[in-house]
């Protein structure tokens, strides 16, 4: 279990999964805020509300377009029908709020007490005219960010198949999917443009009217790791041909992303290289304090593996790579390229742990002191405590991370705790507990 | 089915796991699916604890479903007990869970076979009970069972300690303020000339709870957490307890009192002078006796505020402001709903209206209705303050990151009397500066503020009425706002002229 040993190739492992991540649940942080005419209704119990508004740091005080369905005891004990309830908040709703529509997100509970949401859906959806989205982000199955996946896996039943103006012979178009700010979306907008291709749309779009057409002449390539359920649905049920490729995180990542649609556009890009290269030059104040140290990431979002490759071209040497859920196809190219980057830059492979084991996971750290643990906000603190730099996970999922002209900030966030400590480095502060 | 936003108590398995996690070397196991197990991230955070959070959650996904989650439970006790040598190990379940109706306490019975320490399951109804009532359950649990061991390991009668001793219950993890509180309870029992016998749960050993029946009297600072506890010691150990709440000069010398009257009772020789001492610290030591007679605390003469908390909190509060400022208090609230009649009574004559809800709303609609001076109450209310323009102390949990401040901020005791009177006083408009700017007329020209609650405001402002609004002081001019608008409403006016300002001013006062 300690063997720490690193090693020529990609190793996977899988751990106890007693692991601490944030529910899936937490999509609805970020989806509410992307999608603006939506409204996300929570159906679980208190533990799913108490979380919402405490761990996410997101009290629910402006009453946003989300709220919790609290499941009571008689609700559980079938004492209610689940029908008339929901029926009665979605009208109080639609009342209050107006919403284009109402995504449910079913939680540990409903599937537990096997609410039928996906039958209940479509009736109430015509009785009250609303459309219903139903996604189950439940941690059962799914881990934190996850969430999203099964939130746009649902939406992609929704998307139309054909444009309004049908009698155009239809071109092959592109649709994105994941979520991001809509500044970060338009960035990648103009990436591509600037390649010569134009994005058709979104997956999420800004308002649920203008979800993307979606047939078998739409390729789709996802911007975030965590969507391979999205990825499936896009292609079993519409039909749309997926683009595999590394993911646009670090520059690395972008060029590679932009290159394999081009590839599939049959484009050439365009001063894609240079680009590249003057990206990497401006980083290079922050890259000087990473080249040589060491990393450990505990596991949390999903996004890991892509960080990982980017911190390896960065000249960072990554010990191990948690991470909760891992699908070796949808994230082909990503370990490809990390592969392959290992190689180039002339370092150990990285472990990979799926559904890592956290106690097992510090003995380790301590056992490697890296110069950083990318950790879940429990173990920061006591890690920090112990002499160990760490930067929440959580961060990467919340902060700007994507494109060319985020890579800053990705690195803003690694280099921050070494920052710190070189602030604080002659003051000897660095074991805060008693041993 | 409720359609919730935002609650003031949290579920119940966060108060057993906050008991838990207060002892020493106590290791809780959460029966939970995965993202259940934010409590290690709340400790973490809020409290900055340096230490891991001792509870690991065994998680339950699809397979552990499909299989049953015996074996995953029981290995993953046997394991922790083998990892942490921990005194005592207690599986709760969550809300989640607990409706998968397994034979929780089996699993418990089985695991303890295997394992050096004690096992426990939580006995707490995750469906009836919130996050203060699982605690206060999950602590006398904890304290029973290992009375009854000792009980049945020897018969010999415990003796009381020769000094005069007491402990205290119910201070623990992610309470507010409560590190600093027990500090202060600390030097007002040493004071006394009392021993402490032990404080639980915070740093407390459950090996020594055997001990706990040797002090002469217990104290619980808060009636939330520690009462229930207290009325078993009281029946089984014939053990007296004082639950008057030390807050504010008044009752903190009433609960010196009843600790100087059981003392007595038991010690005829005890002869501390506590009248010397309360009347001292009343009037000289606490500054805020002092603070009621200053010239400053007489502009507060008849204020309007509204208090809002958990049962012991917005009590005290309520009763300092009403009988030691002078202040008016419009309206007393509590979210304990199970503890609803002793607030009532508590209240009782030092408010003008009681509300009792954990609604966060129906609190939003009476502050907006009263427009109190100022506000005492949770997180919840500040913000909603906020939103009103109407500053708010906060004086209660929910919990944020600010009531874990570094220095020390008791609210018990005489040094706490201090940190209310400074909270009470900068929390309304500073006294003399309202005096000032009444007399003067005001210096504040800035822009008006338009934030306003209603943001569908059908009104428009003549530009002689807004320049007039804009001559008036920032801190009022929202109420003022508000209150010329709502008088033009009821009077169908959709302009608002210099005379429907002046009007509105002569019939609502605005």
């Amino acid at each position: 279990m300690t063997n720490s040993k690193l090693t020529e190739t990609l190793t996977f492992e899988c751990e106890t999964g007693n692991y601490h991540t944030f529910c899936p649940i937490s999509c609805v942080a970020w989806l509410y805020q992307k999608i603006e005419d939506s409204f996300f209704l929570v159906i679980g119990t208190k533990t799913c509300g108490y979380f919402l508004q405490n761990a996410l740091g997101v009290m629910i005080f402006a009453e946003p377009r989300y709220a919790m369905a609290e499941l009571e005891e008689a609700d559980i004990s079938a004492q209610l029908n689940d029908y008339k309830e929901l029926k009665r908040l979605c009208l109080q709703i639609k009342q209050d709020r107006n919403p284009s529509v109402i995504v449910w997100i079913g939680t540990c509970t409903t599937e537990i007490i096997k609410m039928d949401l996906e039958g209940m859906a479509p009736r109430l959806e015509a009785e009250i005219q609303t459309p219903i989205v139903v996604a189950r982000a439940n941690g059962l199955d799914y881990a934190f960010t996850q969430g999203e996946d099964t939130v746009l896996a649902a939406m992609v039943q929704r998307c139309p198949s054909n444009a309004p103006e049908q009698n155009q012979i239809e071109k092959k178009s592109l649709v994105l999917f994941g979520s991001l700010p809509t500044n970060v979306a338009t960035q990648l907008n103009l990436e591509l443009e600037r390649c010569g291709i134009q994005v058709a749309g979104w997956l999420p779009s800004q308002r649920y009217a203008d979800l993307p057409v979606l047939n078998q002449n739409v390729y789709v390539c996802g911007i975030n790791p965590f969507l391979s359920r999205t990825a499936t649905t896009l292609m079993r049920r519409r039909k749309c041909k997926l683009i595999s490729a590394p993911f646009p995180i670090g520059p690395d990542g972008t060029r590679a992303w932009l290159e394999k649609i081009c590839s599939v556009f049959n484009v050439a890009p365009i001063n894609l290289i240079e680009r590249e290269r003057l990206i990497w030059d401006s980083l290079e104040d922050y890259i000087t304090l990473l080249r040589g140290k060491s990393v450990f990431f505990m596991g949390d979002n999903l996004l890991e593996i892509s960080l990982a490759r980017f911190l390896v071209r960065c000249g960072m040497i990554v010990y191990e790579i948690g991470i909760p859920y891992l699908d070796k196809r949808f994230q082909s190219a990503e370990l490809q390229l990390l592969e392959k980057t290992c190689s180039e830059m002339n370092v150990a492979m990285p472990r990979i742990v799926e559904k890592p084991d956290n106690y097992n996971q510090i003995q380790r750290i301590r056992e490697l002191q890296p110069d950083l643990a990318i950790t879940g906000m429990a173990h920061a603190n006591p890690l920090e405590a112990r002499g160990i730099n760490t930067k929440w996970s959580v961060e990467f999922t919340f902060a700007q991370i994507h494109g060319f002209t985020n890579a800053r900030d990705i690195l803003e966030l690694v280099t921050r705790p070494l920052r710190r400590n070189k602030a604080l480095e002659n003051l000897g502060w660095n074991q805060l507990v008693k041993m | 089915m409720k359609l919730a936003y935002w609650m003031y108590a949290g579920p119940a398995h966060i108060g057993t796991l906050r008991v838990a996690s207060s002892f020493k070397n106590v290791h809780a196991i959460m029966h939970a699916p995965l993202g259940d197990d934010y409590f290690n991230v709340m400790r973490s955070m809020l409290e900055r604890e340096r230490d891991f959070t001792p509870v690991t959650a065994s998680i339950v996904d699809r397979h552990v479903l499909a299989r049953g989650s015996q074996e995953k439970v029981i290995e993953n006790i046997t394991r922790k007990d083998k990892e942490e040598n921990p005194d005592l190990i207690i599986l709760t379940p969550t809300c989640t869970s607990s409706i998968l109706q397994e034979d929780l306490q089996n699993f418990v019975n089985r695991a303890g076979l295997d394992s050096k320490s004690d096992v426990i399951l939580a006995d707490v109804n995750h469906y009836r009970v919130n996050e203060l009532q699982a605690a206060d359950r999950t602590l006398e649990q904890i304290i029973r069972f290992y009375l009854e061991k000792a009980r049945s390991q020897s018969n010999e009668p415990l003796r009381k300690t020769e000094k005069p001793s007491a402990n205290i219950l119910g201070i623990f993890t992610l309470g507010f303020h409560n590190q600093h509180d027990c500090r202060e309870l600390k030097r007002l029992l040493t004071d006394l000339g009392i021993v402490i016998n032990q404080i639980l749960p915070e740093g407390g050993s459950v090996t020594n709870i055997n001990e706990l029946p040797k002090a002469w009297f217990n104290l619980i600072p808060y009636r939330e957490v520690g009462l229930m506890a207290a009325n078993y010691l009281k029946n089984e150990y014939d053990m007296p307890y004082v639950a008057v709440t030390p807050m504010g000069l008044l009752d903190t010398e009433n609960c010196i009192r009843e600790i100087v009257d059981i003392v007595k009772s038991s010690d005829t020789s005890y002869n501390f002078d506590f009248e010397t001492y309360i009347d001292t610290q009343t009037r000289f030591i606490s500054q805020a006796a002092w603070f009621s007679r200053s010239i400053d605390c007489q502009n507060l003469t008849g204020k309007k505020a509204v208090v809002f908390g958990d049962a012991t909190h917005a009590a005290s509060i309520t009763k300092i402001l009403a009988r030691e400022m002078g202040i008016r208090v419009s309206c007393s609230g509590t979210y304990c709903k199970h503890d609803a009649d002793w607030f009532r009574e508590q209240v009782d004559g030092f408010c003008d209206e009681v509300l009792i809800t954990d609604d966060h709303t129906q609190v939003a609609d009476m502050i907006a209705r009263i427009e109190p001076a100022a506000i005492f109450g949770t997180q919840m209310e500040r913000h909603i303050g906020k939103r009103l323009d109407i500053p708010c102390g906060v004086i209660s949990a929910p919990v944020h990151i600010q009531n874990f401040p570094l220095g020390f901020r008791p609210f018990l005791g005489y040094e706490g009397t201090n940190q209310i009177s400074d909270l009470v006083y900068n929390s309304f408009t500073l006294g003399m500066e309202d005096h000032l700017l009444e007399i003067f007329g005001g210096h504040d020209t800035k822009e008006v503020i338009t934030k306003s609650l209603s943001t569908d405001s059908d009104l428009a402002w003549a530009p002689e009425a807004l320049t007039e609004l804009q001559r008036i002081p920032g801190f009022v001019r929202g109420k003022i706002k508000r209150n010329t608008e709502k008088f033009a409403r009821e009077k169908n006016c959709n302009l608002i002229t210099l005379e429907i300002m002046f009007a509105a001013k002569e019939a609502v006062g605005a």
